[in-house]
């Protein structure tokens, strides 16, 4: 199952983006440079409609930058970005403004991204008359349909959103998303922070939106149970770059790099037959702490940790290419 | 049993807010051996980090605490100040999820774990220093000796959270409260936490309760579990029992809301289909539950759920309070 076969919506190439820490006062007073943080580095992904591609990594990997950047809420500093076939970096006025209608961002955190003192139909009503959607006489029956789509009641038009439960104020969210008619939605870890019950609710919620209207899905989480459920394909980033990407149930059932196959062993399963408990093992799957993104480890950023590293990984950057596993794997010892 | 470091009975919890009371924890009976780690799971709002703090009373003035926590003899609710004290810290440890606000960010991690074993130890102060590092090497932080005069700061998240696993055992505790101690951390931390606080418990005896929302961590590390709903423990069973044959519909269904949960989550069956969540919301607590809370929400609900079920035993320590449980076994 490797999913929907289209033509890319969404293609990056080579992205990436640094941020200048600020300087120290002695840094200025010694003349040095202020630290440069490469968040990400040379990331290539491809989404397609109707597809979901999942970005999994831990904190400090670069996924929420990445998502910022293909919303263009940053501005690469390296590569390109192609929308429909676009260069998307270089639109500007008017045609800054589709793309900002068709390519759509989910936050982690509703309550945040919705204006406490706007009813959840005013909200939604400035969107669409923001990018005039529909005519004005049409926006009412336009926001009963969006929020029928989410499984809201009609009234909620009429309410703030803190008279919502957090699985609400996703809802609203993912509402307020659709309603100016996307071809992609970034969604930069949607169901974090909700209790269980209500995630998959609205992990359903995507799904069935997906299908209904064939958007791609660029799925950002931390979470290898949910994004093995829902993507079709994932890229696996580790301090600022892909190391693995690959069509998900292939990938999640035969992880080539060694911190893919660390980050799988990791997720404590709800599995009574092999428990670390009852079986004795003591030994965590990784050793060793993130590094941080601001000094990273020459060579393989991930060899420190390695389990199998050797000599080479310690003096060579290993690039992102095709291995005998299908797809691409940033790794020196995966099999070619 | 004669092993039972921790006995909890009819232990209720409320709070008098400005908008009114608030029914927090109800009806929670708890036991806890020697060495043994027991999960409390349930969701946001469902009393367990509520519960955990009760056992050594550290919650907020307006909270009214009722039932009995018997700790080696002793009813901690009953007990004064400064015997409480004593209990605290030195026989009964704590750990929470945010190591950063739980550690004194003006103290650096040698003298922090140097207070513990001023009050609750004997030893002089080379005896101390010796102990210390010792500790700091036992959660596994290296080059003790100079992470000995780092300050929290200086600390990545997850080496905070074992410097926080190092003060709470420097007392020597015979049980450590750990509320959510690995939710803030990344999943490859999480898992070097867990199975050090695994690892600790089995070297030392000591016994853990550990609470999180996160079955998976449960089902990994813990020997029995309890599952809380709206205040209340719904079921009780080891962990095999509790998520191999659940006996309450919340159980059931909070299973089955996990993404590849069961026998296809090790193939590729499950990829794309439609998860099963559970409908609607927890009730509110600043109202009576009349019958079983999650009697709303439930699948299985019947017209007998409007009076409130009993736990029942299935006569192998397996305990739930839901007139289904013996169809959800069937299924």
């Amino acid at each position: 199952m490797s999913g929907p076969v289209q033509q890319a919506v969404l293609e990056a190439r080579g992205l990436g983006k640094s941020f200048a820490m600020r300087r120290g006062t002695l840094d200025l007073l010694r003349g040095r440079p202020g630290a440069v943080l490469h968040a990400v580095s040379d990331v290539d992904l491809v989404v397609s409609a109707g597809e979901t591609l999942g970005i999994v990594g831990e904190s400090g990997c670069g996924k929420s930058t990445l998502a910022r950047m293909l919303v263009r809420l940053h501005e690469p500093d390296a590569g390109t970005l192609r929308f429909q076939g676009q260069d998307a970096l270089a639109l500007t006025g008017q045609d800054r403004r589709s793309y900002h209608r068709r390519v759509q961002m989910v936050f982690q955190d509703p309550y945040g991204s919705l204006n406490p003192r706007m009813r959840v139909g005013e909200a939604l009503a400035e969107a669409l008359s923001v990018h005039r959607v529909v005519p004005k006489t049409e926006i009412a029956a336009r926001i009963a349909t969006l929020l029928d789509m989410v499984h809201l009641p009609k009234d909620a038009a009429q309410r703030y959103p803190h008279e919502f439960s957090g699985g609400q104020r996703q809802r609203i969210g993912i509402a307020r998303a659709l309603s100016v008619e996307p071809a992609v939605i970034i969604a930069d870890e949607p169901v974090s922070a909700l209790d269980v019950s209500v995630q998959a609710q609205i992990v359903n919620l995507f799904m069935e939106l997906q299908e209904r209207l064939g958007l791609a899905l660029v799925f950002i989480t931390h979470d290898l149970r949910l994004v093995r459920h829902i993507a079709h394909r994932t890229a696996v980033m580790y301090l600022g770059r892909v190391v693995e990407q690959g069509p998900a149930q292939a990938m999640f059932a035969q992880p080539v790099h060694p911190y893919t196959q660390a980050l799988l062993g990791a997720v404590p399963l709800v599995d009574v037959q092999h428990r670390a408990r009852t079986s004795g093992q003591g030994v965590a799957a990784l050793r060793g702490e993130l590094p941080s993104p601001l000094d990273p480890p020459p060579g393989c950023p991930f060899h420190p940790r390695c389990p199998m590293a050797v000599e080479r990984c310690r003096v060579e950057r290993p690039v992102l290419k095709p291995a005998a596993s299908g797809w691409p794997v940033a790794c020196h010892l995966a099999p070619v | 049993m004669s092993d039972t470091l921790l006995q909890v009975r009819d232990l209720a919890v409320t709070f008098e807010t400005r908008r009114g009371r608030v029914q927090a924890v109800s009806g929670v009976d708890l036991s806890v051996r020697a060495g043994e780690i027991v999960g409390l799971v349930g969701e946001s709002g469902s009393g367990k980090s509520v519960t955990l703090r009760a056992l050594t009373r550290l919650l907020h003035a307006n909270a009214r605490i009722s039932g009995q926590v018997i700790w080696r003899g002793e009813d901690v609710l009953a007990l004064p100040e400064n015997r409480l004290r004593a209990i605290r810290g030195r026989e009964i440890a704590m750990i929470f999820q945010e190591p950063m606000t739980a550690l004194n960010p003006v103290l650096s991690i040698g003298r922090q774990i140097d207070e513990n074993l001023v009050a609750h130890g004997s030893l002089d102060q080379a005896g101390r220093r010796r102990r210390a590092l010792e500790l700091l090497d036992m959660v596994g932080i290296a080059s003790a000796a100079q992470r000995l005069e780092n300050f929290p700061h200086e600390f990545s998240g997850g080496q905070r959270q074992r410097a926080m696993i190092a003060i709470a055992l420097a007392a020597e505790p015979r049980l450590l409260l750990a509320d959510e101690p690995t939710t803030a951390l990344d999943v490859t931390i999480q898992d070097q936490i867990l199975k050090l606080l695994m690892n600790l418990s089995t070297g030392l005896g000591m016994a853990m309760v550990l609470v999180t929302h996160d079955l998976g961590v449960v089902a990994q590390s813990c020997d029995r579990v309890c599952v809380m709903y709206a205040g209340r423990v719904v079921e009780r069973g080891s962990v095999e029992q509790v998520f191999g044959r659940p006996r309450h519909a919340y159980t059931d269904a909070l299973l089955r809301t996990m993404p590849g949960f069961g026998p296809s989550s090790h193939t590729e069956g499950a990829a794309r289909a439609r998860l099963v969540p559970i409908e609607g919301q927890p009730p509110r607590l600043d109202r009576p539950i009349l019958g079983c809370a999650f009697a709303p929400r439930c699948t299985h609900a019947s017209a007998q759920c409007e009076v409130r079920p009993e736990m029942v035993d299935d006569g192998s320590g397996h305990e739930a309070a839901c007139f289904a449980a013996d169809a959800l076994v069937a299924v």
